[in-house]
């Protein structure tokens, strides 16, 4: 019994996609060289609360201020979204320093250690970021300022596979996407 | 003496259901949890001319390559051959194949006609009967479709030889790595099951995560990083169609939330998914033809990584609503369910065991789910049936992560990582044997098998 069977070769043609420059949120690109402008708008004495007063320090307002003075990121327990109190303290110099720049957006990420799975890992970010934004939200910043991605575990800070790394790892991390000034 | 056929059979069975069923066949010997697999000779296919017979040789090593790496067959090397240049015309002296102890002969020979189209007939034989078990001639029009064939005569000899379905005769997606880990890079790529023709379908300026092929396997669906058009430093999380033909990528269900975690119904008509809203995942099924999206999960916990049963009425998936992550039933129309382990209710739980489970996949069987599971530092890839009994780990490592499921159900592929190490892909066969590494150009993640591409 002979049935034949044809069939045409596969072919794929990619089509190129669609662009977008895939730039890294990660580290943020250093802001463009910081000089003193002529002080910015509705910027009221930009003193960042507990900032301590450094001479030489970074230029009020400016993404290194934040970094710096205020504290990007806080970090949370295996498995976990809670803030405990450290969490608390960095997220509400983050919201005085958000109602002293009123011009500036952020985006908080969730992130996550290498021990999860890729998809449980999106989820948790997304509740770590969410969990930032509610406390920033109760200290009075608007929704309308803060979007949030979660990185799940594929965005490490440390890329070690140790547990110093992945506590580092598990993180709300801020970052200052635009109406930056300084 | 038994058949061939019975004789893998037997060894299937062995496997899986009796391990006393297997003895009375002197070549499958089940001692202390080793087996034999079946001794078999696959000469080089004649040809017509010296051009079909190299292309013959060539589509006998993919055979042999297919039946090998299935772990169920054992290739008899061709220095031992007593009997040459075998005649498909001509029965073999099966004395000859009877003294080098092969259980099965395949005979075949390739033929390239003057318009370039290329036939290739061959002969299965049980040596130990003499028997022909099964004959045919498959013809394509281009010899370029050689590795095609050649996956499709391995199915025909598996199913000949095996209670299961071939599987040879499918393809891989999976993400292809590369890069720092602080900044990896993740393309869209896809091979022949067995390795060959890897390509890269995306180019890197969007971050590419598990991928997953429609029924049809033409499209494939997957969550991708895109960054804002207005602030690249802002990416959204969504889930996109890709066209493998054209190229097309197409967001679905951007309702500007995280969309995350997709798979196909098996009618390919519809897709169940992730979507976190205030950071919270539930579950949602879309309904691609109507783009209209149905809530089935309401609950403050993580439910995500939704698994279709076969016959798409039911949805398997990973929810921590118990404390740790576990597995879960849930009907597809959302009605209640009686559940063996509790009360009645939306969704039942299958898994109890200590640690995480996740990433559930329905076997094409149905009898079985495979997941991810997470206990005491280390990760493990196991199955359980869907009443959650009969719980087995059928490999461990720092990280083995996303089983995918062969077309008949028989072997997983999944991705694994050594402490410190880079992701590659490994299969294993379901009896938790023939573990070995799936070869990529480069790191890789995230498999998905196809279906068979008839």
């Amino acid at each position: 019994m002979n049935y034949k069977v044809s069939f045409a070769a596969l072919t794929f043609s990619v089509a190129a996609l669609a662009s977008g420059c895939a730039s890294t949120v990660e580290e943020p690109a250093p802001v463009p060289t910081p000089t003193p402008v002529a002080t910015p708008a509705p910027v009221p004495t930009p003193t960042p609360a507990p900032a301590p007063v450094v001479p030489q320090g970074p230029i009020p307002g400016s993404l290194e201020d934040f970094n710096v003075n205020v504290g990007s990121k806080v970090y949370y327990d295996v498995d976990e979204y809670r803030l405990d109190d450290s969490d608390r303290q960095v997220l509400a110099r983050q919201a005085a320093w958000l109602n002293a720049y009123p011009s500036v957006s952020i985006l908080i990420a969730g992130n996550c250690d290498e021990r999860g799975t890729r998809e449980y890992n999106i989820a948790l970010g997304e509740r770590r970021a969410a969990a930032a934004k509610d406390y920033l939200m109760g200290l009075g910043i608007s929704a309308s300022r803060i979007e949030t991605v979660s990185y799940g575990k594929e965005r490490p800070t440390d890329p070690r596979s140790i547990p110093e790394a992945w506590s580092v790892n598990r993180n709300a991390f801020t970052q200052l996407i635009s109406g930056v000034t300084g | 003496m038994k058949s061939a056929v019975s004789a893998i059979a037997a060894l299937l069975c062995s496997l899986l259901c009796l391990p006393a069923y297997a003895q009375d066949r002197n070549v499958v010997n089940i001692t202390k949890g080793t087996f034999e697999a079946m001794p078999m000779a696959i000469p080089d296919f004649s040809g017509d001319t010296p051009e079909a017979a190299t292309v013959g040789a060539d589509i006998a090593q993919v055979i042999r390559n297919d039946l090998a790496g299935s772990g169920l067959f054992r290739m008899i090397s061709p220095d031992a051959f007593v009997e040459k240049n075998l005649d498909i015309a001509v029965l073999p002296t099966f004395g000859d194949w009877k003294v080098i102890n092969a259980d099965s002969l395949l005979v075949g020979k390739t033929i390239i006609t003057p318009t370039g189209a290329m036939a290739t007939q061959f002969r299965l034989f049980d040596v130990f009967t003499g028997k022909q078990l099964y004959s045919q001639e498959y013809t394509v029009s281009s010899r370029d479709s050689w590795r095609r064939m050649a996956h499709i005569i391995a199915d025909d000899i598996y199913e000949q030889l095996t209670p299961d379905s071939g599987y040879f005769d499918s393809r891989i997606v999976y993400i292809e790595e590369s890069g720092p880990k602080t900044k990896r890079i993740r393309r869209l790529a896809i091979m022949d099951q067995d390795g060959a023709n890897p390509e890269n379908l995306t180019d890197g300026r969007i971050e590419v995560q598990t991928p997953r092929f429609d029924p049809s396997s033409q499209t494939i669906i997957y969550t991708a990083l895109v960054p804002d058009a207005r602030n690249p430093l802002l990416e959204r999380r969504r889930v996109y169609l890709f066209d493998i033909e054209t190229g097309r990528q197409e967001v679905i269900g951007d309702y500007g939330l995280t969309s995350f975690a997709a798979r196909f119904a098996p009618d390919g008509q519809s897709v169940a998914m992730s979507l976190a809203e205030d950071g919270n995942s539930d579950i949602y099924v879309l309904d691609l033809a109507r783009r209209q999206r149905t809530r089935l999960t309401n609950d403050p916990a993580i439910d995500t990584s939704p698994s279709y049963s076969p016959d798409g009425s039911e949805i398997v998936f990973t929810s921590d609503r118990g404390g740790s992550p576990q597995l879960y039933i849930m009907n597809t129309d959302g009605s209640d369910r009686n559940c063996e382990n509790g009360p009645p209710g939306k969704a039942c739980r299958v898994t109890f065991g200590q640690g995480s489970y996740s990433t559930p996949v329905w076997s094409p069987r149905g009898d079985l789910i495979a997941f991810t599971k997470q206990s005491k530092g280390r990760f493990e890839i196991g199955v359980v049936k869907t009443d959650g009994t009969g719980e087995r780990s059928l490999t461990s490592d720092y990280l083995v992560e996303g089983p995918t499921w062969s077309p008949n159900g028989r072997v997983i592929i999944f991705f694994k990582e050594s402490r410190g190490g880079r992701p590659s892909l490994w299969s294993i066969d379901l009896s938790g044997r023939n573990l070995k590494r799936v070869p990529t150009p480069g790191d890789a993640s995230d498999p998905a098998w196809s279906p068979v591409l008839r």
